[in-house]
């Protein structure tokens, strides 16, 4: 009835999903796993849209896979954390922005490291358009403003600046794009209940408690690793961007430069965060590479890989240089870290950066929808 | 490997949930055990992958079961699906034994959930399984390996060795080879013979053909046939079993619940001559859809139609084929292959027969037929409101009661009424001691997880002495 071996077109993706929705709808015997399975059934037929919404909706836990009497070798081959995880694949490209710039998708591990070599290349040459080779690797004392010695606040701040903005731009375009394509009023967005517990949903990834013992990660025994590192990392991202944050006030409200003291509050903020997203990325490769390969669309690897070294590097390379800032070094150590951050902030909309936007999306849709009577379905 | 030196304490042929709840259960009382399960590991659990609930006795509201569901009610339902046919001591045991078997499931990494969309009715008779019967087989192959028990993957039982009433050795075919294994009692738990076509060809002739098998393919029955051979007292016999009416373009084999069509109360069943044969809305569809299999083997070429018009589409579980569509009956009957001037008079028949009244599908509503035969008893609503939809039907095989008799050690009988010494029999293939025929939504595994546990408890006993 259905395969799910190889890579497919969009519609025979949909195509696909479809069928596999239809006998998950016809069964439901996975519905106390994870929000996908009441969200399925309260549909006889699935559009287009509604195969996007629930595979965003899909966290991937893998539970419903060892319960599912029709997974292969059974002759309808159903796998739907496989399945799903090429729709949220098909998601990301459909509703990136610039459209074209969606193609960047299909082979993401190579774009997210093309660009990661592209952006250091781009902060070493911009680091030399103001600076002599003696400048660059010469040690500077811990004192306020000698991160600007290598390169000039303004350049940083408005390079930065300006990419932040055009990310912002484009992941609110996934997003006002994706959130009408599921039949949604922009305004009910804002629903305070539904959004507040499609928030708080996500904050404590209430869809990887599969039922209640966790997700099959590392191995088919459930556990709560992967749950317990996506903390690690969502909590230590939310950390070093607090960090930032701070930072950009003390310098523009209270006119105190970097490099911070070790206990000011930015160093205190970052170096916790970015210890906890050490753990956290390295936790993650770690239990996706150890995981049954069945739960996976193969083809993705590149780029949950890419996304997670990308953070990694960018913890290291902000935990090294408040280790060596007083060093010969701090300028390379400078180049490399600014490098990897302008490089995520470069591929956030074009990378795994956006399965938070679009499963967040997911998650208000399904608590606002969960209010909503179920239509034509009689109770019994 | 298979080790054929030793000589276990027990032997489980079978590798369902009364395989497991026997092996678990020896276990823990320190038996040595091994396991044989004639299934590859995908596909190990018998139709146990394919349950979803047990029925269970309960005297108040407990976690996911509302009110209370009593051991005479129980009694009752069990009377009414096999109109006597049963055995009242077993029964009873059985009954009363859900209300204390789900402890033991959970502590085996079994877990439950509230009931599932769609099946409020059961909330109060039926605990359901999160994930489904595969996650419950898989917490049992997952505790068994944790408590040691030795488990062997398609690996066939062959021959029996039964001498003066007791059990001495099984030849298994296993990796190519034929081993002969030892052990001081055996537990046999390996399902009916729904999957043996030939054997359902010689009960049913040639009607068989026709039948859609909805559990496993590896239930063939192979080790019932040894124990007739060695003469088992059997019960039941070989027409009866568990056969819902099923769509008829499912597979051969392994369909499993998606199969199922929950339309017929709300619209009308034809055969293939157009013709109803059946009251459709005689009782609740969940109290009906057991009989339904039977009924459409009974009919030409062993076919049905159940045809509904846009009124009912949404009013039931969405089955997993899409419904044959037409915006005329005459198209319908076309892309049916039925005769169209027939389908057409039967149903202007039915319709004119409609006295109908306030529908309400949640309730012995009272909509009926009026001088109609085969009446509609409740639900009845003229079929006038295109698109009309159709669902073909099969008959749908689950498991068959055909097996050997028991006593309440769940101990298999000989012709003579003697009991074996060591053999004990659990699951489908002693389910016609409860269920002579008819079906009660969730007792398989009831009758499964209870004697297959009391036959664990016994086989220990006897080899503990």
């Amino acid at each position: 009835m259905s395969t799910v071996e190889t890579p497919m077109k969009i519609d025979e993706l949909i195509e696909e999903a479809q069928k596999v929705l239809r006998i998950c709808n016809a069964c439901r015997y996975c519905e106390g796993y994870c929000a996908v399975f009441p969200a399925l059934a309260r549909r006889l037929e699935f559009n287009e849209s509604d195969v996007h919404y629930l595979g965003n909706l899909c966290h991937n836990c893998g539970s419903c896979f060892y319960a599912c009497q029709f997974a292969p070798p059974h002759e309808f081959q159903l796998n739907f954390p496989r399945l799903m995880a090429r729709v949220r694949g098909q998601t990301y490209q459909r509703y990136a922005w610039p459209g074209f710039l969606g193609a960047l998708y299909e082979k993401n591990g190579l774009a997210v490291s093309l660009i990661t070599a592209g952006s250091l290349g781009l902060v070493i040459f911009l680091m030399s358009l103001f600076l002599n080779a003696e400048q660059m690797f010469s040690a500077y004392s811990d004192s306020q403003g000698a991160f600007y010695a290598v390169i000039p606040h303004n350049v940083m701040a408005y390079s930065f600046g300006g990419v932040a903005l055009f990310v912002a731009f484009a992941l609110f375009m996934g997003f006002i794009r994706f959130w009408p394509s599921m039949g949604e009023d922009l305004a009910d967005f804002a629903s305070p209940g539904p959004l507040s517990e499609g928030i708080g949903d996500a904050l404590v990834l209430k869809n990887l408690d599969g039922g209640g013992e966790g997700c099959t990660y590392p191995t088919k025994q459930k556990s709560f690793a992967r749950k317990t590192f996506h903390h690690f990392t969502f909590y230590g991202f939310m950390l070093c961007f607090a960090s930032t944050s701070v930072a950009t006030y003390y310098h523009y409200m209270l006119n105190f430069k970097a490099p911070y003291p070790i206990l000011s509050l930015p160093v205190l903020l970052g170096v916790t965060g970015g210890i906890a997203l050490l753990i956290g990325t390295a936790g993650l490769i770690w239990v996706k590479h150890q995981r049954d390969p069945n739960l996976a669309a193969p083809e993705q690897t590149g780029m949950d890989v890419g996304f997670l070294a990308l953070l990694f590097l960018i913890s290291l390379t902000g935990l090294l240089l408040l280790c060596y800032r007083e060093t010969a070094m701090m300028g390379s150590l400078l180049a490399f870290h600014l490098g990897v951050v302008l490089a995520l902030f470069l591929t956030m909309p074009y990378g795994k950066f956006v399965h938070g936007l679009y499963r967040g999306a997911a998650l208000v849709r399904f608590h606002l929808e969960r209010r909503r009577p179920v239509p034509g379905v009689a109770p019994e | 490997m298979l080790d054929t030196s030793k000589t276990y304490d027990l032997l489980v042929i079978g590798g369902g949930n009364a395989a497991l709840c026997a092996a678990l259960t020896a276990r823990e009382a320190g038996c040595s055990v091994l396991l044989l399960e004639g299934a590859p590991i995908d596909f190990r659990g018998g139709n146990t992958r394919h349950t979803r609930n047990l029925r269970c006795m309960h005297e108040g509201p407990q976690d996911i079961l509302t009110d209370a569901y009593p051991e005479e009610e129980y009694w009752q339902d069990l009377l009414k699906v096999t109109g006597g046919l049963t055995t009242e001591h077993l029964a009873r045991m059985l009954i009363s034994d859900t209300s204390r078997c789900r402890p033991w499931m959970m502590k085996h990494g079994v877990r439950f959930q509230p009931p599932l969309g769609g099946t409020l009715h059961l909330s109060r008779t039926n605990a359901f399984f999160l994930g489904g019967g595969k996650a419950l087989m898989n917490a049992y192959y997952d505790s068994a390996e944790r408590l040691g028990i030795d488990i062997h993957y398609e690996a066939e039982v062959v021959d029996l060795e039964i001498e003066g009433g007791a059990f001495k050795s099984a030849t298994v075919a296993y990796q190519g080879a034929q081993h002969k294994v030892r052990a001081k009692a055996v537990v046999i738990a390996c399902g009916g013979f729904e999957s043996n076509l030939e054997w359902l060809r010689e009960a049913w002739g040639p009607p068989a053909d026709n039948f859609l098998v909805r559990g496993t393919p590896y239930n063939r029955g192979t080790v019932l046939k040894m124990l007739i051979a060695h003469g088992a007292k059997t019960i039941s016999d070989a027409t009866q079993g568990h056969c819902v009416a099923i769509d008829a373009r499912s597979p051969k084999y392994d369909g499993g619940i998606i199969t199922r069509v929950d339309a017929v109360s709300l619209g009308i069943v034809v055969n293939k001559e157009s013709k109803r044969f059946y009251d459709e809305g005689e009782d609740f569809w969940p109290k009906r859809y057991a009989i339904w299999g039977r009924l459409v083997a009974g009919q030409p070429d062993q076919i049905g139609y159940s045809i509904i018009d846009s009124k009912a589409m949404g009013k039931f579980m969405p089955p997993v084929y899409p419904p044959i569509r037409a915006s005329s009956l005459r198209e319908l009957a076309e892309k049916l292959e039925l005769s169209p001037e027939s389908l057409e008079i039967t149903i202007a028949q039915f319709n004119a027969a409609v006295r109908e009244g306030t529908f309400d599908h949640t309730i012995q509503d009272d909509c009926v037929t009026e001088g109609l035969v085969p009446p509609k008893t409740h639900w009845a609503r003229k079929i006038d409101t295109p698109p009309y939809f159709a669902y073909p039907l099969r008959p749908g095989i689950t498991f068959t009661y055909l097996g050997v008799t028991v006593d309440d050690k769940s101990r298999m009988l000989f012709q003579d009424e003697q009991p074996a010494k060591n053999i004990f029999a659990a699951g489908e293939i002693m389910a016609g001691n409860v269920l002579g025929k008819g079906y009660l939504a969730g007792i398989g595994m009831s009758i499964g997880t209870t004697f297959g546990r009391i036959a664990g408890a016994e086989a220990a006993r006897y080899v503990n002495g």
